[in-house]
């Protein structure tokens, strides 16, 4: 493993941030399987376990006015955006203290102050429209797999935000497959980034292991974004250790292929940094430790929370069922 | 007779339909390699390896149009949507192309396609992925709609979709996949637009089709403890439609509820309701109800979810109230 140390006492911090955030998502979506299996949580449930380093890098580098579009495989990327995981996990339990009232579920995450929302690329390309429109200096991102960029809303919208110079930054999380479609059977090119020359846009690739560096890459591309230089499409490369959601066994691929990539494990690799940049092992155990506590409450806190009013059923279908 | 689940019967269908005819082809996600995201082309790239079992990225608007190109010059697409949820983004295919194309072609181009995937409400998948759609494409001209709700059925209906020289949306139950039970031995198709009494009765006419048949079958079974014996007429197709059926069975009951998956306002149920009323008025002792979804997106919450779907006990309430 190549590693690269922090040298001074703001990177450590940082990058102990970083990984506070990371094991704090892992440690969410353990707890979410779990309560998954014994059926405390029902229809899909996408996990993001492997590729945490790529929501948590990516979201350090906005600021609090900047807006997240995340699709379906959406809890790493509300964490990091700092959303407390007790409204989250409820959510997930289908309980009126959820983030959505329980309305939405796993796959529909939103928080507006938080400018947090579940949805795709043409509506992070309206996002970004809107705040060039309103003069305001907030850049969205936008979170998409590899394969939901052969869907004819990611030309369409990509085009678009090229030829409007659109303040946003597409990030395709490529975790190999789709499903089990592999990328080499659903994609002519091999890196996805590369469709931007089709844009004549700005784009970017970087691995999606270490946390650090895809932090640095999206600022690069933040930032050009919010000097009106127009939007990037960044592919980052990284790996889901489970199935496609829940139900999926992941038949497709080789226990070596996974093998091989949990020894790229973007928590084991911020681990390893940090105690190499000098903190104690049992100092992060006991991060750890706290974070397990935090869920572990989290999950009683949804558990014990109510389920919806049946009033409910007919509130918010219209924006003025209050 | 053979006991199959209605996923088996669906692959034994189109299985002995591709081993028939060499000009269909099965496209869609997930369909070969993975074997069907629900499992319904189980085994069938083997079978017939990957130029007629084919997988494709996820481009419904892309591989709906291939389809549809291919049938103008003489393949014989089934197009698999892995749910009716992601046929949105190939509906103009499906309704600006494929339901047109004989009409503006003056007949010069027939459209044999099946589009078929899973289709419903329930399993707590939330507003995006827990939708019936037939309503929506039984209101076009031009496509076939077809919606079984035994595996008998499925198999039956499936073929004729297959032979059919027109483009049939067919839309399978997800709930229903896992259900088992008997499909005949031996080959048989059922005919496009012909419904069946699945309940003899006396009292009310149920009509339904799809998923929805079990909620008026237990609706029925609850019903026969107070005395009331209902009928249920499975309409099997939309479109065509076996009015008859339905206008026999009211003459003899006198009284109709429409039991569906889908939402009430401009569903299928309305123009149920309107044949009734404008065929067999002077038959009718109530006006007709109809049990549905109800009118909003479908929540995540399992309370919500149950309250929103159409139940046995919804329909028994109706029922009761129109005897009343
Ligand atoms: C239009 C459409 N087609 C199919 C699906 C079903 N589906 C949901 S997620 C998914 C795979 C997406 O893969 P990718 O975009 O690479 O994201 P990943 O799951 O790998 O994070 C599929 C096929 C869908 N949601 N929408």
């Amino acid at each position: 493993m190549v590693s690269s140390i922090p040298k001074d006492s703001h990177s450590v911090s940082e990058l102990k941030e970083f990984y506070r955030q990371m094991v704090l998502i892992r440690k969410f979506e353990e707890a979410a399987a779990k309560a998954y299996s014994v059926g405390k949580i029902g229809g899909f449930l996408h996990l993001y376990i492997g590729q945490e380093a790529v929501g948590v890098g990516s979201i350090a580098a906005l600021t609090p006015h900047d807006y997240i579009v995340s699709t379906y495989r959406d809890h790493g990327h509300a964490l990091a955006r700092g959303l407390h995981p007790n409204p989250l996990m409820a959510e997930l339990f289908g309980k009126a203290t959820g983030i959505s009232k329980g309305n939405g579920g796993s796959m529909h995450f939103f928080d507006k102050n938080a400018h947090f929302m579940g949805g795709h690329i043409s509506l992070a390309a309206g996002i970004a429209f809107a705040s060039k429109y309103k003069k305001e200096d907030s850049v969205t991102i936008c979170f998409f797999g590899e394969g939901a960029a052969n869907i004819g809303s990611f030309h369409e919208g990509l085009n678009l935000a090229a030829i409007w110079k659109l303040p946003v930054v597409f990030i395709c999380e490529n975790n190999h497959y789709a499903m089990g479609t592999p990328e080499y059977r659903a994609l002519a090119v091999k890196d996805v980034s590369i469709r931007a020359h089709a844009y004549d846009m700005a784009r970017d690739h970087i691995e999606g292991d270490e946390v650090r560096k895809v932090r640095d890459h999206v600022k690069v591309a933040v930032e050009r974004a919010r000097r009106g230089e127009g939007p990037t499409l960044i592919e980052v490369s990284t790996y889901r250790f489970r199935g496609h959601s829940m139900s999926d066994p992941a038949k497709y691929r080789t226990k070596e292929e996974l093998e091989a990539y949990k020894k790229k494990d973007p928590l084991m690799r911020a681990r390893h940094e940090l105690e190499l940049g000098g903190i104690k092992p049992n100092e992060l155990d006991k991060l750890e430790t706290d974070i397990q506590t935090q869920i572990d409450e989290a999950y009683q806190f949804a558990e014990t929370s109510p389920e919806p009013p049946l009033s409910q059923l007919h509130k918010y279908v219209y924006a003025e069922d209050k | 007779m053979a006991i199959l689940t209605y996923r088996e019967a669906l692959n034994r269908a189109m299985i002995e339909e591709m081993k028939q005819d060499p000009l269909i082809y099965l496209m869609g996600e997930e369909v070969g390699h993975y074997q069907g995201a629900y499992k319904v082309s189980q085994g069938m790239l083997d079978l017939f390896g990957e130029g007629r079992v084919i997988d494709t990225p996820i481009s419904e608007n892309g591989f709906a149009g291939i389809g549809v190109g291919s049938a103008m010059v003489g393949l014989r697409p089934i197009i698999e949507f892995m749910t009716w949820n992601f046929s949105l983004v190939a509906i103009d295919q499906i309704i600006n192309s494929a339901a047109k194309m004989n009409y503006m072609s003056g007949g010069q181009f027939p459209m044999p396609i099946v589009f078929r995937g899973a289709g419903g409400a329930g399993g707590r998948l939330a507003a995006q992925h827990s939708q019936a759609f037939e309503s929506w494409y039984a209101h076009c001209p031009g496509l076939k709609v077809v919606c079984p709700a035994t595996p008998k059925d499925a198999y039956g209906l499936l073929k004729s979709s297959i032979r059919d020289n027109n483009p049939t949306i067919f839309i399978e139950s997800e709930v229903l996949y896992g259900m088992k039970g008997e499909v005949p031995e031996g080959e048989f198709t059922i005919p496009l637009g012909l419904g069946e009494i699945k309940r003899k009765g006396t009292d009310i006419t149920l009509v339904t089709w799809s998923r929805a048949l079990s909620f008026a079958e237990e609706a029925a079974l609850i019903l026969e403890k107070e005395g009331i014996s209902v009928e249920i007429v499975d309409l099997r197709s939309l479109r065509p439609l076996d009015e008859n059926l339905i206008y026999e069975s009211v003459k003899k009951t006198n009284r109709a509820v429409v039991v569906e998956e889908g939402w009430p306002v401009a569903g299928f149920g309305a123009q149920i309701s309107h044949l009734i009323q404008k065929n067999v008025f002077s038959y009718l002792d109530h006006p007709v109800e109809r049990v549905t979804q109800m009118d909003v997106p479908m929540s995540y919450a399992a309370n919500l979810e149950k309250m929103s779907l159409p139940s046995a006990n919804r329909v028994a309430d109706t029922i009761r109230e129109m005897l009343r």
